[in-house]
């Protein structure tokens, strides 16, 4: 045997091969939110089509919902009426709807995980390029447009050119204060935005079999970010236990048989990859961008790169500089910070949030500094309670929102001011994706926690070390 | 979704010699809370189209008279990002049928292909070309020959062939989706679900 993970997956849910033409995939299980799926539903309508498997169906609003208030009505008459429209949709397709208000609301790549949607050897699909989160788990997991959208609800199916296959290995272990999203935001720099266009990505070497499932489904998040379609992580002990007990997650006797096929997700030793890329753990430190795409990433003690020395036109590249108003050669410590944003499907779970407080424990956020600090769901938010972190948030002059994607996508009111800076542990930095003319400057939460107490970009190694001298 | 039937195109371009032209740039996040697809080439390329206080940018490339046609050329790496079909929708809807790059992002090109806009990639050095021709000359045309995969540049009679795969472009050329193909093959869906655990 000489397979990959990712063929092992996609071979088993190939319902047919078109001659020259894509195949066609079964999908165990399709996420659906308020913004990329009405137009789907109403391609149902005019075909006079029912959703063919409700039960592998499940909705949760995310993308435009506001994060204050969440029990009144949605002010925004445009999101109120995408809003409903998913509500009613689901309604009359007998989808599970986890509305704003419900206890398994949250974002859609987070209440996955949580509520065992996610498991080994699935195939699952969103309206939402983020999708490839769940890959963590050894799924086969994608966005996909709206026509697709509607494709899955019409026929459980998809068509799919198969993907490319690309492992990327990363050995030795990681140094200090370097988090998954560090990780990630590292591999993009090396690859750039289309390095793994094309490509079904796996990770592989000790960095990502120490790596907890938080932070997994953080590197796996990003994998669309160099262009990949999706990435994936070969299934072990840590996965299944997470698994283990969560509500859709199977049970009993299903679970015997799931686990003797999970353990069979792995690349054979032999199996061969189109194209393989080796790094090294020791060689990242924490990172932070510069630029209007994830490529644009650097060590935080660097300097931002003499155009003459990066990949692509020097034009886009300027272009982008002036975008951010930074120079070649800065240094990025010390650059202002004006807003701090810990959240979104990156970095919005628990251990993000653990991760943060490590930082803003027994310190005081900067008064300049404008945070929003908003969870995954709502099952992280009882997390943050539950554990204290919520005091030491308070304790340090935050606030906590409700659950959403906020200014990650910045579709509600939760919109940085053009020309304002932020240190968002998001994805994104793209011109204006977090509000018009903001400027974003993308971190882990460890990065996103020193800013906000210090009101600049600082190195978050100066502060852990303080507490331990 | 249904969309014209795509054969031939021959038409002047717009250029946008960009790289890395995102999907917040072709379409921001904040136009997509409509519940039907309706309007969306208003706001294709809103923020580089406009200004805060919704007056038209005049350097911006789709506010010059100059430039007009069916064919949009960007950079490489055209169509990055999110998976928002919107994004194809607002290139179609305002009136493109067809889009030039050297490279272009997974799901942008799958979502073209889906409401009947062709991406066509071509290498870099022909792209060069394009842009060139029109720089010279705004008026000169491109055609774009589906049926027989090939480019032209008129005015110098340069061509390349171009790629794709041969189910999509007979959707294309019928204006065919998807969907239709797997309603047709439903039962054979049916039992492979059955044999298919959650
Ligand atoms: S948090 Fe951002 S990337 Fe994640 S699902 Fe929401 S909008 Fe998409």
């Amino acid at each position: 045997m000489s397979t990959t993970l990712f063929d092992k997956v996609w071979d088993s849910h190939v319902v047919r091969s078109i001659p020259e033409g894509p195949d066609v995939l079964f999908i165990d299980r399709h996420l659906v939110h308020e913004v990329t799926s009405p137009v789907a539903f109403l391609g149902l309508k005019n075909r006079n089509i029912q959703v063919l498997h409700p039960e592998r169906t499940f909705a949760t609003a995310d993308h435009n919902t506001p994060t204050r208030n969440q029990h009144l009505p949605v002010q925004d008459p445009l999101s109120a009426k995408q809003l409903q429209a998913l509500e009613e949709n689901a309604a009359a397709h007998g989808i599970p709807y986890w509305g704003l208000g419900h206890e398994k609301n949250g974002i859609v790549h987070v209440i996955g995980p949580e509520n065992g949607i996610t498991v080994p050897g699935a195939t699952i699909v969103c309206g939402d390029s983020h999708t490839s989160t769940h890959g963590a788990f050894g799924a086969i997991a994608f966005g996909i447009g709206t026509s697709e959208v509607e494709m899955v609800l019409a026929t459980q199916c998809i068509m799919q050119p198969k993907p490319k296959r690309m492992r990327i290995t990363i050995d030795g272990s990681l140094n200090n204060a370097v988090t998954p999203k560090d990780v990630a935001l590292y591999i993009i720099s090396r690859l750039t935005t289309s390095g793994a266009t094309g490509y079904f990505v796996e990770y592989a070497g000790e960095v990502f079999r120490n790596m907890s499932m938080e932070g997994r489904m953080t590197v796996c998040n990003l994998s669309i970010e160099m262009g990949a379609r999706g990435g994936m992580i070969a299934p072990d002990e840590k996965t299944f236990e997470y698994v283990k007990g969560r509500e859709f997650a199977p049970k009993g006797e299903a679970w015997d048989e799931a686990m003797t096929y999970w353990k069979t997700l792995k690349s054979d030793p032999d199996a061969i990859f189109d194209k393989e890329i080796h790094f090294q753990g020791s060689d990242i430190e924490p990172m932070i961008t510069y630029g209007t795409n994830p490529g644009m990433g650097v060590g935080i003690s660097q300097h931002i790169p003499e155009a003459s020395t990066v990949q692509g036109g020097a034009s886009t590249y300027h272009k982008s500089l002036d975008y951010m108003d930074f120079k070649e050669g800065d240094s990025m410590l010390g650059k202002q910070v004006d807003f701090v944003f810990l959240g979104s499907c990156t970095n919005g779970r628990i251990e993000d949030f653990r991760t943060f407080a490590r930082i803003v424990k027994g310190r005081r956020k900067a008064d300049h500094v404008t945070a929003w600090l908003v969870p995954g769901s709502h099952k992280v938010e009882q997390a943050i309670q539950e554990e204290g972190i919520l005091d030491i948030l308070t304790e340090a002059g935050f606030e906590l929102r409700e659950p959403g994607c906020s200014a990650c996508l910045a579709m509600n009111d939760d919109k940085i001011p053009a020309g304002k800076y932020a240190v968002s542990t998001s994805n994104r930095n793209f011109e204006g994706r977090q509000g018009p003319g903001a400027r974003t400057l993308l971190a882990s939460p460890l990065v996103a926690a020193a800013a906000a107490v210090t009101g600049k970009v600082t190195d978050p190694r100066t502060l852990l070390e303080l507490e331990t001298a | 979704m249904a969309y014209d039937k795509f054969k031939s195109l021959q038409s002047t371009a717009v250029p946008l010699p960009i790289e890395n032209v995102d999907t917040d740039q072709i379409i921001p996040a904040r136009f997509l809370k409509a519940t039907e697809r309706k309007g969306f080439g208003d706001n294709l390329f809103r923020d580089w189209r406009y200004n805060q206080d919704n007056t038209p940018k005049e350097q911006f490339v789709l506010n010059n008279p100059i430039y007009s046609g069916k064919i949009l050329v960007g950079g490489k790496n055209f169509g990055s990002g999110s998976s928002r079909e919107h994004a194809a929708w607002a290139v179609y809807d305002y009136g493109f049928r067809c889009v030039v790059s050297s490279f272009f992002a997974d799901i942008f090109r799958n979502n073209c292909l889906n409401v009947g806009v062709l991406p066509v990639q071509v290498s870099a050095e022909f792209l060069q070309q394009i842009f060139e021709a029109i720089e010279a000359d705004p008026k000169t045309e491109i055609r774009v020959d589906l049926p027989a995969q090939e480019i032209e540049i008129l005015a110098t009679g340069a061509k390349e062939s171009f790629e794709i795969n041969p189910y999509k472009k007979d959707n294309l050329l019928n204006g065919f989706d998807d969907i239709d193909y797997l309603l047709n093959i439903r039962e054979e869906i049916a039992t492979f679900a059955a044999q298919s655990p959650l």
